[in-house]
Order: structure tokens, then C-alpha cells, then sequence
């Protein structure tokens, strides 16, 4: 019975954060804490001579001064994530992968790697006077040559970023479906292009913290992060200091944004771990933001050589792809990235032919991790860009080439002839993609565009309008788990192992376990985030919560409410199939007044010899679920944008924007809505903004929102949204996952219309951001060209 | 380390603290008086998380130091909440709208907006969106927010305010 499930609900987490009182790991105050600061490489790549801190350990109230010599044998080196980097045997067997195992020291021991790397840990009794203790510490670097870009860094004898490797080629991968050759000698022609995603930052508004306490008398270790992956942390942080993963509790509380980068373990969790341990004193660090801006994980960072072979009707027949991801110093989640980029090439698209090489490359920048679409607007960026290139080479319509090679909807089930990365077969479960593309012509009104845009052009007013279509691969595993119980107040208390940086958890599962038990949303109460509540836990990134996080939740419930109707059963002296709960209160349908409320069965359910549940069940008002899903279920999208250019400045604005997406079944329309409208404007972001930038010695250009750029309420239209819901086959609740589907195609399609707007100029964007300077020097290079102005 | 002793009066209440010198308004407001509803974003004066009202004008927090604020009326985010525990207009404005996800530039977005309706009680989308272009949100997209300045102005203006 779905009461609750498709309600657009206020959330129940909004009431804390509207009046101040949430609680980030920054507001977390423990008797007697002292703070942490760090020393952050300011070399790409230097051998450490020396480090003296003799002056900072003199200061008043400095209690440690760390480097990373002092940990050798005490803290263990960090690695590969193993639970994101395990590939299925059989995948190994079609791919034949190299990856290369790498570390990273909590602080860097001999030589830095990149711009913004620990190197020195102060604690003093606060924040000022740990930097004031920072100020005096004295580092000698010996500077070593910096590799920088990474074809340079691919070359043999290049510098070598993690000393143990031959080389700088941490991973390699070759993926083929069909035959490529034999695509090419049917084809008419043959299209190639390099499209380029530059470096860019999550940059959620709270920075990364930690907050780390031990009691000796428990021998019990506290942490409160910031993070995506409680359950990892604790298992790292036991795993590098030695220590017993139950002794240890990881606590995420209010999060303020992850997208993808606050997943991971960093090297401020474990090593504030050990000194809390150390120091006999609860310790805290709280990352400002210029420290963010090169220590916090960056993302994206791939350039792909493209090709793609096609008939003179604009049918494609292959594509042939060989892409660089520039991972930086470290590759801590092997090939998820890069098999993202792999798995959502094609998207849409009925190509059969498909082969592609993938070469991650080690470099002296701050480490790469997946961020809000993880591999995808990459691919989706180089392919739609290149079917809209393919079209103007014809002198057809983009819109014509992309429905000529959309998935046809009685084609679905459609299978890629490739796995997934958790081993399914890539087979979009349900969707109808042609149908998504008809509502977003329909939606933007293209037809009149088009009908107009000459005359526009002929006023000096330059409007293009762009598409770009993408599937998503979500809620991927491998498991989530739900604990439900009933408290002996009656309310329903449900604890979820992936936590919320946002996503209205609180509220969206409340809503998933309130309609099992059929009582309303205040009467279930949803926690999230903490390692004691249940043995294991995934974490929220990948569009995965709802789907996983979701099902489990459902399935819990289910387990707990047919353990109700039993005990239910027994007190009543009825059989459990005539009862039914409504509203707290368990009754027979035939005969109402025989009845018991949830605290009367809690109290009937309660270990000892009154205790009224059946034989063969264990005692007391609980269940918990592991969801394990078969595979990812597949949302999809269909972007339009429509943008007016100022061939004067350069500058881009989106006067329409609309979005036409598959989430499968909704939970909470409004979370949804907000899901998508979120992930766009980090989507308008990487398409006219963001970019991470160093020069040619490795060194950060782009280190504060002075010369970072994010989008703000001027530069961010509302996407009108179109819904399709197509339920997903692959879990109990028909849900997809929606978080990052926003962010995905939008810098296809600004980028398209752009091209479009420009069209008598014959503009190729093949880089993103597409910023005003980019869009001037476009113009310049096309001018200068000669190419005939319009009048 | 120099110190200095001031008087604000925070959220109404007047109060004499001892603080040291070079010390940001923003951290006095967070870890001395303990109202951590003032969140940090940057600290450059970019993100406007930390927004607080100063003598009644927006104005942003890691911008200023405390002993700056001698003399001064701050008022933080905990001041819009009733007494009863019911909600200022745009805290009402924000939940029902689906404004906040993650919550935390939230606060700040509010205090911004407290000023501009003072100012502006019936401000076009606009002028709504210039208010708030100095406050970084990475969640929403913006768009709910604009929605629910729209809902608070509406109210405010019927409560005569």
C-alpha cells in the first residue's frame, strides 16, 4: 500500500537546519580538545631535506608537531580503496587489465607528490595558535622535476610520481566489442576529434573535517568525519593503525555536500585517530578553504581520441576510443572512473561496434576521485559533441543523426554486449529513450528555434539550442542494510547504513518503511551515518541510496511486519493472516475491536517469560536487511538547452533549459526535482566555469574562489523538468537512482548549443569549460580564418 | 597574546566578552559565543555562509574581526526562530520549498535575505537572485531558493512586516 511513497513531503531534517541547530563536525565541542593544523606541500614534486620544528614545538600551548618520519612503523600507508577496485573474474578475462598497486603516506615521508600533500601535523589548544606553530616550522625541499602533463608523464623515462613503479602508467585497459576494422570498411566515413574534460573540484560549501576522541577506559575510539563512507573509514583506520574495527565507531553527522570526493578515506581521519590516541586528548581539524582547494580530491581529467564510423545517412556503425585519465599522485579507486567513462560511451546510442583503451596515468597533482557523474559526462561530452560534429558534416540536423541512432524502444531490454563494472551484463532494464527525446523537442519548442534562429542571427542575436541524451548505470553495490525496530513508545525506528550529505534521507526513507508499517511519516524516525547502529555499510555516491539504501529499508519492514501479524497473532489468539496494521494499531479485518497498539506488542515481544512471540522466533521487534542487487538499474536522460551567445564577449547565457528524466518510481517528487535541478547547475559548472588549473611546474593556479569559479544564482536558470517513470526491474521498489543524472549531460548540451548559436562561424568546441575566453578566442581563430562575417 | 574586552549585543542580549584581538567575528560568534548556526565556507569572503546581520545589515562574518563588532548589535541565525519553537517566515519558506538540501551555506542565505526583505518587500525574481548572488549554494541549483523568497515575501507582507 503506497501512501506515502510518491508524496512530495517536507522534510523532516529541514527543521534543525533552518534554525541553526544541525550539527556539522565543526559544531562538535569535547571537553578538552585541541585543534589541528597542517603543513601542505607547496612543491609538486621536492625531496624532503630537512624539517626543523624546534621553534614551533618552543611556542605556548603547541602540544605535537608531526611529520610523516614519525609515523613510520606506527601508521600504515594508505592505498587502493579494495571494495571499489575488485574486478569480477570475468570482466578481468575481457579486459585484461593492469593495475598497478599504490601509497600514500598520512604525511609524506622522503619526497612530496603534489601541491597541497601533508607534510607536518601541529596540535595546539586552537586553530591560531596551531598556524602560528606552522608559521615557525622550517622545510628544506630539494625541488625534483615536476610531471605535469600526462602524456609526458606516459613517456618512457619520465620522472617517475610513486618511486616503487617502473612507470607512470598506474592502470591500462582495453575493452573490445565487435570488430572495429570491420565497422570501418562499411563505413562511408570515418570522424576523429580529442575531447578534452579538464580537472575540476565537488567543492560542496562545508570543507572536509574531523573530530577524533579515544577513552582509555573503553579502549574505544570515536571519529566524527565529514565523509561519504563511514564503515570505510572504520575499517581503514582499524586496518592502518592496527587497531579492532569494534573499538572504533565512525560517525558522519550533518554533512554539508560530498558529491563524490568526501567518499575515501583521507589521511587527516586516520592520523587524527592516532593522535587523539596519542595525546590522551579529543583533537579536531576542520579544513579551511584554500586547503581544500588542493588537498581535497579533484575529478574528471580525461582527453579522449575519438573515432567514429558512419554511413552517409548519419547511421553509426563504431567508435573507437583511446583516453588518457590524469588520476594524479595516487589512483585510489583503480578503474572505477575509467570503467564508468567505458560502460556509458555509447549511452542511448545503438552502435555496435564499440572498442576502447584506457591508459590512467600517474602525474604530481592532487589525486582524482569520482565526483558527481564519475566518469560519465566525460563520455557523454566526447560523443555527443562528436554525433553533433558527424551531423554538420553531412548537413543534418544533430537532432536527425541522434533519433536516427537512438535505441528504438521495442528494443528494450537492450543489451551494450559488454558487463557492467559489478560484473551484470550491461542490459538497460527498462526506459524509452525515444520517447524521452520527443518530449524534450517538444519541451524547448526546437521546431520554432530552428524556424527562427536565421532571422535572430540576421538581428545579431546568436541563440543555438543543443541536446545530449545519456543512461546511467545506479544504485550500484554491493549491498546497503537497513535495522528496523519498534520502540516500546511504538514509534518505528529504522537506522540505514548509507548516511546523507543532503539527500533527504530522514524523510525519503521514512516514507519507504511508513508505508509497510501504515502509519505516517512522524511516526517513523530514519538514522543514518553511524558504524554502531549496523555491522556493515556501504556509503551514499553513485546515485545508490535510494535504490539500495531504499530496498532494504522496504525489505526490513516487510520481515518486521510479518513478524508483527505473528506475534500480533498470538496475543490475540487470531491467525496472522486475518490481521492487517493501520496507523499503529494491529486488528483483525473481520472483527476491528480485537486489537493491539505497537507499544502494547513491543511490551508483548520483550525477552522473559511473559513474552508473546512464537516459538522458533527470536524475541523482541526487529529486523534488519541486506539488499544485494543483481546489478545497477538504468535512469536515463534527455537534456535540451537553449543559449543565447554575445559574439562580442564571449559570454554564454542559458535562456531555457530542460530536462526530461527516467528515475523510475519516485519517492518524493520534490526530492527528486531537487536531485535533478542540483546536479545541472554543478552540470553548468563544468560546462562554462570550472577548471582546476596548475601551470608547468605542477603548482595550483586555482587555489581560492577568487580564480575557481562557481556558479551562482545568476548563472543557474531552473531546469524545466519532463518525468518518465519507467520502474526499474532490478529491486523491490521499481526506484532508479537520480543524483547525478542532472549533472551529466549539461555540458553536452550547453556545448552543442553553443556550436549551434555559432553556426555560421563553423565553431568546434572539443574542451570544456566553455568560458567566455575560450568562446572569444573560438571566434578569433574562425575570424581570422576568414571566414565570411554575417552581416 | 593581546586581548581586548567588548560589548555586543547578540541576538538581543547585550554581552561583555574578553577576546583576543585578532580574532574573526566569525570564530568569536562559533567557539566563544557557541552559536555554531554561523557556518564557515571559505573564509575569503566569497561563499556568504557566514552571513550574519551587523547593526541590522548583512554582512559576512570571516570578513570582520570581533573586536570590529564592539559597540554592536549581531544578530546570527538562531535569532529567527520564535520563542514558541515556530518558524520565522522564510525558515517556513525555505522547508516548504525544498530550498536546502545539505543545510549548511542555508543560514547564511537567510540572514542575507532578512536584510534584502527589509529593504525590498515585494522584490521581483530578479532582484531576488541578485540579493543572493553573493551566497554560494552547491546543492539546489538555486532555484527553490528564489521560490521560497518568493513564499516569505508574500507572508512577511501579509503580517505587515
Amino acid at each position: 500500500m503506497a501512501n506515502l511513497i510518491g508524496q512530495s513531503f517536507r522534510r523532516k531534517e529541514d527543521y534543525r537546519f533552518v534554525t541553526g541547530t544541525g550539527q556539522y563536525v565543526a559544531d562538535i565541542r569535547l571537553d578538552n580538545m585541541a585543534e589541528a593544523a597542517f603543513i601542505r606541500s607547496t612543491y609538486a614534486h621536492a625531496r624532503i631535506k630537512s624539517i626543523d620544528r624546534s621553534a614551533a614545538l618552543a611556542l605556548d600551548d603547541v602540544y605535537a608537531v608531526i611529520t610523516g618520519e614519525d609515523l613510520v612503523g606506527k601508521v600504515g600507508l594508505m592505498s587502493e580503496m579494495e571494495s571499489h577496485c575488485r574486478l569480477p573474474k570475468h570482466i578481468e578475462d575481457q579486459i585484461k587489465p593492469i593495475m598497478k598497486h599504490n601509497v600514500e603516506p598520512v604525511l609524506a615521508t622522503g619526497k612530496v607528490k603534489y601541491v597541497g600533500q601533508n607534510v607536518v601535523c601541529i596540535v595546539a589548544k586552537n586553530r591560531y595558535i596551531a598556524e602560528d606553530a606552522a608559521a615557525l616550522v622550517k622545510i628544506d625541499y630539494e625541488p625534483l622535476p615536476a610531471v605535469v602533463d600526462p602524456f609526458e608523464a606516459l613517456k618512457e623515462g619520465a620522472p617517475l610520481v610513486q618511486d616503487d613503479l617502473d612507470d607512470n602508467m598506474q592502470a591500462y585497459f582495453h575493452l573490445p566489442v565487435g570488430s572495429w576494422d570491420e565497422a570501418v570498411s562499411k563505413a562511408d566515413h570515418v570522424i576523429k576529434g580529442r575531447f578534452t574534460s579538464p580537472r575540476v573540484g565537488s567543492n560542496p560549501i562545508e570543507t572536509r573535517g574531523v573530530v577524533a576522541s579515544y577513552d582509555n577506559r573503553t579502549d574505544f575510539l570515536n571519529i566524527w568525519s565529514s565523509t561519504q563512507m563511514p564503515f570505510e573509514i572504520r575499517h581503514y583506520v582499524a586496518k592502518l593503525l592496527g587497531l579492532v574495527e569494534q573499538n572504533i565507531r565512525v560517525v558522519a553527522p550533518d554533512v554539508g555536500g560530498g558529491f563524490g570526493p568526501k567518499g575515501g578515506l583521507y589521511p587527516e581521519e586516520v592520523l587524527l585517530a592516532y593522535l587523539a590516541k596519542q595525546l590522551k586528548r579529543p583533537v579536531r581539524w576542520i579544513e579551511d578553504r584554500v586547503e581544500h582547494m588542493s588537498g581535497a580530491r579533484h575529478s574528471r581529467d580525461q582527453i579522449h581520441d575519438l573515432e567514429v564510423a558512419y554511413t552517409k545517412d548519419g547511421t553509426i556503425l563504431g567508435v573507437k576510443d583511446d583516453f588518457v585519465l590524469d588520476v594524479g599522485a595516487i589512483n585510489y579507486f583503480a578503474l572505477t572512473c575509467a570503467y564508468n567513462s567505458a560502460a556509458h560511451f555509447r549511452g542511448a546510442y545503438k552502435i555496435p561496434v564499440f572498442d576502447l583503451t584506457c591508459r590512467i596515468a600517474l602525474t604530481n597533482k592532487t589525486p582524482n576521485v569520482p565526483y558527481r557523474g564519475a566518469g560519465r559526462p566525460e563520455v557523454v561530452f566526447a560523443m555527443d559533441r562528436i554525433v553533433d560534429m558527424i551531423a554538420r558534416e553531412l548537413g543534418m540536423d544533430p537532432v536527425e543523426v541522434m533519433l536516427k541512432n537512438i535505441i528504438p524502444a521495442e528494443e528494450m531490454p537492450y543489451s551494450q554486449g559488454m558487463y557492467y563494472k559489478d560484473g551484470g551484463e550491461l542490459i538497460y532494464d527498462s526506459g524509452n529513450y525515444p520517447e524521452a527525446f520527443e518530449m524534450a523537442l517538444e519541451m524547448s519548442r526546437f521546431k520554432e528555434i530552428r524556424a527562427n534562429q536565421e532571422q535572430w542571427r540576421k538581428e545579431g542575436t546568436y541563440i543555438g539550442i543543443g541536446f545530449s541524451s545519456n543512461v546511467e548505470g545506479t544504485g550500484v553495490g554491493p549491498f546497503e542494510g537497513a535495522k528496523v525496530s519498534i520502540d516500546p513508545s511504538g514509534q518505528v525506528i529504522l537506522h540505514v547504513g548509507s548516511s546523507s550529505q543532503g539527500q533527504s534521507h530522514e524523510t525519503v526513507f521514512g516514507q519507504v518503511a511508513g508505508d509497510v508499517f501504515g502509519v505516517s511519516l512522524d511516526r517513523v524516525t530514519v538514522k543514518n551515518g553511524d558504524t554502531v547502529a549496523l555491522g556493515y555499510g556501504a556509503g551514499t555516491y553513485a546515485s545508490r541510496s535510494a535504490v539500495n539504501a531504499g530496498s532494504a529499508a522496504h525489505l526490513a519492514s516487510v520481515k518486521l511486519r510479518e513478524k508483527m501479524l505473528a506475534v500480533a497473532g498470538n496475543v490475540l489468539e487470531i491467525a496472522p493472516e486475518e490481521l492487517t496494521m493501520q496507523d499503529g494499531v494491529i486488528f483483525a479485518v473481520s472483527q476491528p475491536e480485537k486489537k493491539i497498539t505497537f507499544p502494547e506488542l513491543a511490551a508483548a515481544a520483550v525477552p522473559g517469560m511473559r513474552c508473546k512471540v512464537p516459538e522458533g522466533m527470536d524475541p523482541g521487534l526487529e529486523a534488519t536487511h541486506y539488499f544485494v542487487p543483481p546489478t545497477v538499474t538504468y535512469s536515463s536522460s534527455v537534456h535540451a538547452a537553449v543559449v543565447e551567445v554575445d559574439i562580442e564577449t564571449g559570454f554564454v547565457k542559458i535562456k531555457n533549459y530542460y530536462i526530461v528524466h527516467d528515475s523510475g518510481r519516485v519517492i518524493n517528487p520534490m526530492v527528486v526535482e531537487g536531485q535533478v535541478q542540483g546536479g545541472f547547475a554543478q552540470g553548468i559548472g563544468t560546462a562554462l566555469y570550472e577548471e582546476v588549473v596548475h601551470n608547468e611546474n605542477g603548482q595550483l593556479l586555482t587555489g581560492t574562489y577568487m580564480d575557481y569559479l562557481l556558479p551562482t544564482s545568476m548563472e543557474v536558470p531552473v531546469a524545466v523538468q519532463g518525468e518518465q517513470e519507467y520502474y526499474s526491474t532490478c529491486n523491490p521498489l521499481g526506484v532508479k537512482g537520480v543524483g547525478e543524472s542532472g549533472a551529466i549531460s549539461t555540458p553536452a548540451a550547453i556545448a552543442n548549443a553553443v556550436v549551434d548559436a555559432l553556426a555560421p562561424f563553423h565553431v568546434k568546441i572539443d574542451r570544456l569549460p566553455v568560458s567566455p575566453n575560450r568562446v572569444f578566442d573560438l571566434l578569433q581563430d574562425t575570424r581570422s580564418e576568414e571566414v565570411m562575417m554575417p552581416k | 597574546m593581546k586581548t581586548m574586552e567588548i560589548t555586543v549585543t547578540v541576538n538581543g542580549k547585550k554581552r561583555t566578552e574578553t577576546v583576543e584581538t585578532r580574532m574573526l567575528l566569525s570564530d568569536f560568534i562559533r567557539e566563544q559565543l557557541r552559536l555554531t548556526g554561523t557556518h564557515l565556507g571559505c573564509e575569503h569572503g566569497v561563499c556568504g555562509a557566514c552571513t550574519v546581520l551587523v547593526n541590522g545589515k548583512a554582512a559576512r562574518s570571516c570578513l570582520m574581526l570581533a573586536v570590529q563588532a564592539d559597540g554592536f548589535a549581531i544578530d546570527t541565525v538562531e535569532s529567527l526562530v520564535r520563542e514558541d519553537g515556530s518558524l520565522h517566515p522564510l525558515q517556513q519558506a525555505f522547508s516548504d520549498n525544498h530550498a536546502l538540501q545539505c543545510g549548511f551555506c542555508t543560514p547564511g542565505f537567510m540572514m542575507t535575505l532578512v536584510d534584502f526583505l527589509q529593504e525590498n518587500s515585494n522584490p521581483s525574481e530578479g532582484e531576488i537572485r541578485e540579493a543572493i548572488s553573493g551566497n554560494l549554494c552547491r546543492c539546489t541549483g538555486y532555484a527553490n531558493i528564489v521560490k521560497a523568497v518568493e513564499q516569505a515575501s508574500q507572508a512577511l507582507a501579509k503580517q505587515g512586516g
